[in-house]
């Protein structure tokens, strides 16, 4: 699984075409889905499969619509990248060996709030998931401000590339895509323009 | 996209039982993998395929940019009105012990109102987000016609 997101991975990078790039994207965010799930991180691994697989997609796709398909060669020589890129992995790489082995019951965070979730799932809340018991009900604060980003972005996303929450979307929603006739100079201007 | 025949007919085969897993997956999630966020972002995957094969004004016409807005919110609201809802009913903030008799019980009823928010935001924030960029295609585009 490792040697096949390595090789989506190296595609990725090789690719100039950016269509088959988004494609690509979409496969491995599917094998990360997929290698959640020999880690029994089902809940997780749906997320990655809806969103990364899915939406992103999608996005991206949209994106490229807007765009163009096609990667602008490099003009200079990546070395100062690749540095950067060395150092940050050998330093992330350094940092997994002082992480606990995988599973192991003795690691901090199984040692904290964990225990008493774990035993209060099946007590306090009476659910099968104690995923979703903790994070609907334990850190029910958290997924709060969870959904709050989501929101944030929805209304950001408005703003920046609809010109505000009811400029364009009043003139393009209900009766069609129809672009107003009245205004065509102030839509050739560009990102500026919201 | 609309003369693709076999696009059009199985996409609308595709996007009912679409919707119906998303909300197994919404009120299953209890019990299985799944939650909130998944179930919004799958019921948003099966009205973007709407859009994708059909078009983007057939969408519109039953999730308008406004429409979402609210529903956006409502979301959010609902999560925010479940907190409230707890400590008028003598508990702390998002306190679901105090929903019902049985505290067990009142964490049910909690968790499902909490994730139905959830769901309903994130299913109307990823609407608006591929409306928003789909729509700008279409605007770029009228503009060049005139």
């Amino acid at each position: 699984m490792l040697a096949f997101l390595l090789a989506t991975a190296v595609m990725i990078i090789r690719m100039r075409n950016l269509f088959a790039v988004v494609m690509l994207t979409g496969a491995f965010s599917l094998l990360t889905a997929g290698l959640f799930i020999t880690l029994d991180a089902v809940d997780v691994a749906f997320t990655e499969a809806a969103v990364g697989a899915g939406i992103t997609t999608v996005l991206f796709l949209g994106t490229l619509s807007l765009t163009t398909s096609r990667e602008k060669p490099a003009t200079h020589l990546p070395t100062l990248p690749l540095a950067v890129v060395l150092i940050t992995g050998a330093a992330l790489v350094y940092g997994t060996m002082d992480l606990p082995g995988f599973g192991d019951p003795a690691a901090a965070p199984h040692q904290y709030v964990m225990p008493e979730y774990v035993s209060g799932t099946e007590t306090q809340i009476g659910l099968p998931n104690i995923v979703t018991a903790v994070l609907a009900s334990y850190r029910g604060f958290d997924t709060l401000g969870e959904v709050g980003v989501i929101f944030t972005a929805g209304v950001g996303v408005l703003l920046l590339l609809n010109g505000g929450l009811g400029g364009r979307a009043r003139r393009n929603g209900g009766e069609g895509a129809a672009p107003p006739v009245s205004a065509p100079t102030d839509k050739r201007k560009g990102p500026d323009r919201a | 996209m609309t003369h693709y025949l076999i696009l059009r007919v199985i996409a609308k085969l595709m996007v009912g039982p679409i919707m119906l897993f998303a909300l197994y997956v919404q009120f299953h999630g209890d019990f299985g993998p799944g939650g909130g966020f998944q179930a919004g972002v799958i019921f948003a995957a099966a009205l973007i395929l709407y859009g994708l094969v059909f078009d983007l004004t057939a969408l519109r016409r039953f999730a308008s940019l406004e429409l979402l807005c609210s529903v956006m919110a409502l979301g959010w609201l609902l999560y925010v009105g479940v907190g409230f809802a707890t400590m008028l009913l003598g508990g702390r903030f998002l306190d679901y012990d105090f929903l019902a008799a049985d505290p067990v019980a009142g964490q049910h009823i909690g968790i499902l109102l909490i994730e139905l928010g959830v769901g309903i935001t994130v299913a109307a924030t990823m609407l608006i987000i591929f409306e928003v960029y789909a729509g700008r295609k279409i605007a770029t585009e009228g503009e060049d016609d005139a």
